[in-house]
């Protein structure tokens, strides 16, 4: 690990170039300086190691092992090479799963990117006024913790007298007196994305806006005066601006949806859930916890780690360059 | 439009000189202009109306007699305000032992998450090192861990050191999810400080440890209380490990007590489980107005460089 490996003092002197030759003698202070970054860190790498590095170690052996609740309670799991994972790869529900996660991942975050670089856009168009009101309803929005979130969609989704099934015979869009919005799987889903699209929209409404402010002006003026429209204004001057603040919205919000758990769980639980409507974050929490299963639990948790870290790739890299360059 | 074309003819008419059309044309844009904003003005409203909705809903619903709430016909605001849905949820079993937990481990995850946080993210923002980009993989690696993976060694590991059941097991859990999070985000408050003045504070003499006391401290105050309440408000909302590892009700947070609330679909007490919604929902609303914006952009910092 990095913190207990201790560097010596001239690794560090020459890599900063802080330190001056006439200063050499002092080298007993300076290796003594050379330590302070890694006794700065120790707490955060000791709390992590302890807390998060041992699961992790403990997710790769779980996933090789038969361990049930009565490993669980004689504390010793039983080795069984690779049978989890065959068990899991040969189960269709698995490949359903992913499949399902995938659509629903790929929906998810287009409709979240798509409806929040519009509602940005609009941002710049309306007054100071609506720009005030509308940016803290969307804080509002992004401050609703997730189970209240989905407390709520529930009550107004509810079939028997949810204000969605009011509103939409009202507005003449159809009959929807006592309409079931939990009756397909589809329709579950949908409300699912509902809610999750409704909460992701904030941040990434406001942080594209941010973005848009460095659209140069006088570009955007030239390129009226051309006789350019305002899709073409989009594509050449203002996406070129936003597209490394996009790629970094869009795959955070790939990783989120793909592993999302408290939603799915909560709002389908409230009517049925089943392996039919499940999603990778559900699968893998009720295959392994609610089922006492934790050896192939472990064994999804672990693929679908690496899933999500295949996913991350190119955020990672991206996030580690600029924390290498500050 | 009409307005502007009637205009233009008149304009038209006379002798032209130069200066006339372009005022007409002028104003004409200009009035366009405005029909155009007072579009967009009409559309922001409509889309705020559809955001806030859910919200407004909830707190309307909250304080709705029981008639209204179950009525097919539904009303916006009652008339008749009740505050009998939040004495019912009150009333509920466990709910001030949820609030009494929930506020233990996040002061707990606040005060630890936040001194450990605060140390790296000094070596980050100040030091160069062997090992550094090492550790801003593993930091920014952790934030993008799904925790629905991890729930079950966390659970078995817990288990094993007796610690599910127990609320110190679950804070433990939250920092360690948090402090790449707040690391991160004090590293970029940190960063905003000029060096110059840490340079000037150790020239009059203070030692490193004397500048950093009485010179970046201070500064990065505002970043601290930020990234606290930032923190604050995540454990609060945090619901998939609080479930997993509190098996007692005595023992639950308020987000899994609220999400225990209803009973089948055909008898929930909407009313009090509005109220409940709403209650839980208060505080982190309140915090998060306070911070929103100068931690927004922590996630995207420096993708969005001003």
């Amino acid at each position: 690990m990095t913190s207990s490996h201790v560097p010596d003092g001239a690794a560090i002197a020459a890599e900063t170039g802080a330190i001056r030759p006439r200063r050499r003698r002092r080298r007993g202070a300076r290796a003594a300086r050379g330590s302070v970054p890694y006794l700065l860190i120790l707490p955060v790498a000791a709390v992590i190691g302890a807390i998060l590095g041992y699961p992790l170690y403990k997710l790769v052996t779980l996933a090789f092992q038969q361990y049930g609740l009565p490993e669980l309670i004689q504390r010793e799991g039983v080795w069984i090479g690779l049978e989890n994972f065959e068990s899991v790869l040969r189960d269709s529900v698995f490949w359903d799963t992913l499949l399902r996660t995938a659509v629903f991942t790929v929906a998810n975050v287009s409709l979240t990117i798509v409806i929040g670089t519009l509602l940005a856009l609009l941002l710049v168009k309306v007054s100071t006024w609506v720009r005030i009101l509308l940016t803290a309803g969307l804080v509002l929005v992004w401050a609703m913790p997730a189970v209240v979130a989905v407390q709520v969609f529930f009550w107004m989704t509810n079939f028997q007298n949810g204000i969605l099934n009011y509103a939409l015979t009202q507005l003449r869009l159809g009959d929807f007196f006592q309409h079931d919005w939990y009756a397909t799987t589809f329709s579950k889903l949908a409300m699912v994305t509902l809610l999750i699209v409704w909460g992701a929209i904030p941040f990434v409404t406001i942080t594209v806006y941010a973005g848009l402010s460095q659209v140069p002006r006088e570009l955007v003026e030239a390129a009226e005066i051309d006789g350019a429209g305002p899709l073409r204004i989009f594509r050449d001057v203002t996406f070129p601006v936003l597209k490394p603040i996009l790629l970094i919205l869009t795959s955070l919000s790939i990783i989120w949806d793909f592993g999302v758990f408290t939603q799915p769980y909560l709002l389908i639980g409230a009517s049925h859930l089943d392996t039919s409507n499940y999603l990778m974050g559900v699968y893998v929490f009720i295959e392994g916890y609610a089922h006492s299963d934790f050896g192939r639990g472990a064994a999804i948790s672990l693929l679908m780690v690496v899933i999500v870290a295949a996913l991350s790739v190119p955020y990672v890299r991206r996030m580690v360059r600029m924390g290498d360059a500050a | 439009m009409t307005s502007a074309t009637e205009t233009a003819p008149a304009a038209q008419a006379t002798v032209r000189p130069v200066a006339i059309p372009r005022r007409a044309a002028l104003v004409r844009r200009e009035r366009r202009r405005r029909a155009r904003r007072a579009a967009w003005n009409v559309l922001g409203l409509a889309v705020f109306l559809v955001l806030v909705f859910p919200v407004f809903w909830m707190i309307s619903t909250a304080f709705k007699p029981d008639d209204e709430i179950v009525s097919f016909t539904p009303t916006w605001f009652s008339l008749d305000p009740t505050l009998e849905h939040f004495r019912n949820a009150i009333d509920r079993p466990f709910f001030w032992d949820a609030v009494r937990n929930s506020l233990l481990v996040v002061a707990a995850v606040v005060a630890v998450s936040i001194v450990v946080a605060f140390l790296a993210a000094v070596a980050l923002a100040k030091y160069r090192f062997t090992g550094r980009k090492l550790f801003i993989v593993l930091m920014i690696g952790i934030l993008m861990l799904p925790a629905a993976g991890l729930v079950i060694p966390l659970y078995v590991v817990l288990a094993r050191y007796g610690m599910t059941n127990t609320l110190t097991g679950l804070a433990a859990v939250h920092v360690t999810f948090l402090l790449p999070f707040a690391v991160w985000t004090l590293r970029g408050f940190i960063i905003g400080i000029p060096r110059e003045l840490e340079e000037a504070a150790m020239v009059d003499g203070s030692s490193r440890v004397g500048a950093f006391v009485r010179i970046l401290l201070p500064l990065v105050m505002p970043g601290l209380v930020a990234t606290s309440v930032f923190v604050f408000i995540t454990s609060w909302n945090e619901y998939i490990f609080a479930n997993v590892i509190l098996s007692d009700q005595s023992n639950h947070t308020l987000t899994v007590w609220l999400s225990y609330f209803y009973g089948t679909s055909r008898n929930t007490d909407w009313g009090a489980l509005m109220a409940a919604s709403t209650l839980t929902a208060i505080p982190v609303v309140i915090f998060f107005l306070l911070v929103q914006r100068k931690i927004a952009f922590g996630l995207t910092a420096g993708a969005v460089k001003g």
